[in-house]
C-alpha cells in the first residue's frame, strides 16, 4: 500500500522548469523525514531522469510513490523511444542538443548514475513509442 | 572547514548567506559540468564553477551542496540568487579563476569529491 504518490508532468524542451519536479520531491521526502543517504541517491537519479525528459522525450510525467520500505521513481514519456539502450547506457554517450550543453548536461552520464544510485532500476524503451524507466531505493 | 574559511582563502564576496558562514565545507569540486557534479559530489562540498544559471543552483540543492563559488569575476542575477535562497545554499562570488580557487583550497587540505 503506498503511503504517498504524486505526479509530475514534465514538458519537453522547457529548461526554465526543468528541475523543480526534482525540487518538489526532495523537499517532500526532507519533510517525511526520510534516511539522508538514500534522499541522496533518489535526489540525483530524480534530477537526472527529469532532465531527461525535458532534453530528450516529447514530454512526459515522473511519478514518486512512497510505500514503508521503498521509495519507487518512475518516469514514462510519449516517444520518440531509444534504438539502442546498451549505447544509451554507456558513460560518455550522448545525443544532448546544444542548449542542453550550454546548461552544464549532456555529457553521457545520466543513465549510468541513475543505475548507480537507485537500488534497482529497468529501463525499457521503444522507437516510436516511448521509454519507461523504474527506479526503486530500498529504506 | 567552513564557508567562512572558504570566503577568506578566495577572497570571496558573500552574495547570499551571511548566516550561513559557519556551515562545515568537507570537500571541493570545480565543475562546469553539471552532469559531472550529479554524478560525483557528496553533501557538505564547495561547487566552484565559472558556469551561471539557475541549473547551477538546483544540481547543488540535489546534492547538498553547502555553497556555490562563482569564479573569476562573473556575477549571478537576482533570480539565481533568490533560487539558492530557497534552497539555503550560500553563494560567493571570487575574482580568481577556478583553477586558482582549487588550488587554494587544496593546498590548505580541502580534498577532492571522489565518486561515491
Amino acid at each position: 500500500m503506498a503511503i504517498l504518490e504524486q505526479v509530475f508532468q514534465v514538458e519537453a524542451g522547457a529548461f526554465a522548469t526543468a528541475g523543480e519536479a526534482s525540487m518538489t520531491i526532495k523537499r517532500t521526502l526532507k519533510k517525511l523525514g526520510i534516511n539522508a543517504n538514500v534522499l541522496h541517491q533518489l535526489s540525483v537519479a530524480s534530477y537526472e531522469v527529469e532532465l531527461n525528459l525535458v532534453i530528450h522525450s516529447m514530454g512526459g510525467a515522473l511519478t514518486l510513490t512512497v510505500e514503508p520500505d521503498k521509495l519507487t521513481l518512475t518516469s514514462k514519456d510519449v516517444g520518440p523511444g531509444i534504438p539502442d539502450i546498451g549505447k544509451a547506457m554507456t558513460e560518455g554517450y550522448s545525443t544532448a542538443s546544444e542548449e542542453a550543453r550550454s546548461l552544464g548536461f549532456g555529457a553521457g552520464m545520466g543513465l549510468p548514475n541513475m543505475k548507480r544510485n537507485a537500488t534497482t532500476f529497468s529501463i525499457e524503451s521503444e522507437v516510436g513509442v516511448g521509454t519507461t524507466i523504474v527506479m526503486t531505493f530500498a529504506l | 572547514m567552513t564557508v567562512q574559511d572558504v570566503r577568506e582563502i578566495l577572497q570571496a564576496e558573500v552574495l547570499y548567506g551571511e548566516d550561513m558562514l559557519d556551515k562545515p565545507v568537507e570537500s571541493g569540486c570545480g565543475a562546469d559540468l553539471m552532469s559531472d557534479v550529479l554524478a560525483f559530489v557528496k553533501a557538505r562540498t564547495v561547487l566552484i564553477t565559472g558556469l551561471i544559471n539557475l541549473h547551477v543552483v538546483r544540481t547543488s540543492e540535489m546534492v547538498d551542496i553547502s555553497c556555490i563559488v562563482f569564479s573569476r569575476g562573473k556575477m549571478p542575477s537576482e533570480e539565481i540568487l533568490e533560487e539558492a535562497a530557497e534552497a539555503g545554499i550560500a553563494v560567493l562570488a571570487t575574482q580568481m579563476t577556478t583553477y586558482q580557487c582549487c588550488g587554494e583550497l587544496y593546498k590548505r587540505g580541502l580534498p577532492g569529491t571522489r565518486r561515491r
